[in-house]
């Protein structure tokens, strides 16, 4: 183990750096440039053996993957935000041909109006194309994320691609500490790329992305939903090797002083470290106020969820994308609907906030669970779907 | 959070205010302490206003809201003085070093903060690095200023690590290297607070 400072982007470099893949093909985009761009220069240092291909857009970039992917290679790519909506229909088509793929992503805002900060719109508009999605809190979470995904994604029972997302700027531009693992135990964590077959195998040909009607394409889409129910028990079971190896161990939530908690709230990325700090004030202060953090959102934890909130008097959900829907935001709506079948239902409220990068500060985390405190108290919800730190 | 020390650097884009952030970050891991170091992202332009932030702390550093009350405040250019508030959200026992020919008096009267709590320092670090790089490059002096106002880090640490990291970027300009390392020691003598 070593001790650095990485940004978030250069956390997640290093890491396609020991994962030496067979084929990058990326196109660049604030805030992720730097993924592919440190990687490049590995490449041309030939520090790894990887085939670069720079392509004229990230909807190629994705092509380019799946093509290599299908040929048998390890292939990765880096983007964010217009980048990943250029790639939405070839991230359908990664998942249902069942390619292994792994993608760093730097989370920020869709236009327009043109915005390079984070929120979550860009994953969140993917979000049900099959992909695995792996929310980084920090850099470290970043670069032990990006090397998990390869076991994960290539898993026999898996075979679906992911990506691995950190909040643009906060992380993917921050400087933290990080411990970085040696090379040749990465190497041997991830072990050898097998494939089960390849386009590249001439003497066992067969045929990729036929067409598929009426008659069988149902069953193969309901094979890739099975791949993804299977995924859960391969994250905790890759998530708990990498704990023993190297100390950090992963499981699908984590909880931060939520056995005992009376007010909870649910969050992704960059702004559950922000929580910790008013939790522990909180506590200080003799509230219990906990935590529950998504680490995977696709495949969506709904039991571990239900499980961890159900005995909390009241839940508040922060999402950094709004639906625009008419009702509430994504982690809102699907938090809501895995608690409808426990046997205790807690009253939950929805806030949304930091769109394009908005500050999120100590005090608008306490003054959610102030608001908590109150309907805890009340049993009442005023408002279910809130706006925090936005004038209107 | 506790034992949490916040820096803000102001400066103007191309004077360093990132990388003196950075470099300093790194300094400060390299004696063992948790550490952020993170620029505002802006419209950062050449000579426009800039921020970047250090977070110090003997413990992992969870919080990635921005930089609100700093205990320390380095102004790479005084002329910033004119248009940036450098003083907002400056602790109650803060420390602010500003690269100036001023003596600190005088520089206490234009940051308008009363005499007492908040501690002012200045050093002509502009000149220094004029004299020792060749160029003004005022981030790297006031390294060795910021480290002589707070005690965060001592001289040694600051200069090794510092002189591991040029040795990267520099390799086959040694004059640069030296000139920096020249530099943060001179700013360090020389630096004078009230």
């Amino acid at each position: 183990m070593k001790r650095v400072a990485r940004t978030g982007n250069e956390a997640m470099a290093e890491a396609m750096r020991q994962i030496n893949p067979d084929v990058v093909a990326a196109y660049p985009i604030t805030p992720a440039t730097e993924i592919v761009q440190i990687f490049s220069q590995f490449v041309a240092d030939g520090l790894v053996d990887t085939e670069f291909v720079a392509v004229e857009s990230e909807h190629s970039a994705m092509s380019a993957c799946i093509g290599a992917a299908a040929a048998g290679a390890r292939a990765m790519t880096g983007t964010s935000s217009q980048g990943l909506a250029l790639m939405y229909e070839m991230l359908y088509i990664a998942a249902g041909l069942r390619l292994p793929i792994v993608m760093p992503e730097v989370n920020r805002a869709l236009s327009s109006p043109i915005n390079i900060h984070c929120d979550h719109s860009d994953t969140m508009g993917a979000r049900d194309s099959g992909w695995i999605q792996i929310f980084s809190e920090n850099s470290q979470e970043a670069y032990d994320n990006v090397i998990q995904a390869v076991r994960i994604c290539e898993h026999p029972q898996v075979r679906l691609p992911g990506l691995i997302t950190v909040d643009g700027f906060i992380i993917s531009h921050g400087l933290e500490v990080v411990d970085l693992i040696h090379d040749e135990e990465v190497k041997s964590f991830i072990g050898e790329y097998k494939t089960e077959r390849s386009l590249l195998d001439i003497k066992h040909p067969y045929s990729l992305g036929a067409l598929d009607l009426q008659d069988f394409y149902f069953e193969h889409k309901r094979q890739e939903a099975e791949a993804m129910y299977n995924t859960p028990e391969v994250i905790r079971a890759v998530g708990e090797e990498f704990g023993k190896r190297f100390g950090r161990k992963y499981d699908l939530i984590e909880k931060y002083k939520l056995e005992d908690a009376e007010l909870a709230i649910v969050v992704l990325g960059s702004t559950a470290g922000t929580s910790r700090v008013v939790i522990d004030d909180l506590r200080e202060k003799g509230i219990k106020a906990g935590m529950l953090k998504i680490r995977i959102f696709r495949p969506f934890p709904h039991k571990e969820i239900a499980e961890s909130l159900s005995s909390v008097k009241a839940v508040a959900v922060m999402d950094r994308v709004d639906g625009v829907a008419g009702f509430g935001s994504p982690t809102f709506n699907e938090v809501r609907a895995a608690l409808y079948d426990g046997p205790t239902r807690p009253p939950i409220v929805n806030y949304i906030y930091g769109l394009g990068g908005r500050e999120i500060s100590l005090e608008e985390i306490t003054s959610v669970y102030k608001n908590l405190e109150k309907i805890a108290k009340t049993g009442e919800v005023k408002k279910i779907v809130n706006y925090l730190g936005v004038r209107e | 959070m506790k034992n949490l020390m916040e820096i803000r650097w102001h400066g103007r884009g191309g004077q360093g205010a990132k990388t003196a952030a950075l470099l300093f970050g790194e300094a400060a891991l390299a004696t063992g302490k948790y550490i952020q170091a993170f620029p505002e992202y802006g419209p950062e332009r050449m000579g426009a206003p800039v921020q970047s932030f250090n977070r110090l702390s003997d413990e992992p550093i969870t919080l990635h809201s921005q930089v609100i009350s700093p205990e320390v405040v380095v102004v790479l250019d005084p002329t910033l003085i004119e248009t940036v508030e450098v003083t907002a959200g400056l602790s109650s026992g803060g420390v602010i070093i500003v690269n100036t020919r001023e003596a600190p008096r005088e520089m206490r009267k234009k940051l308008g903060l009363a005499p007492g709590k908040q501690k002012v320092w200045t050093v002509d670090a502009s000149t220094i690095s004029r004299e020792h790089i060749g160029r003004e490059i005022p981030n790297t002096p006031m390294m060795g200023a910021l480290v002589k106002a707070t005690g965060i880090l001592s001289l040694e640490s600051l200069l090794s690590d510092t002189k591991k990291k040029l040795e990267k970027k520099f390799r086959h300009k040694p004059e640069i290297i030296r000139g920096n390392i020249e530099s943060i020691k001179e700013a360090y003598q020389k630096v004078k607070g009230e």
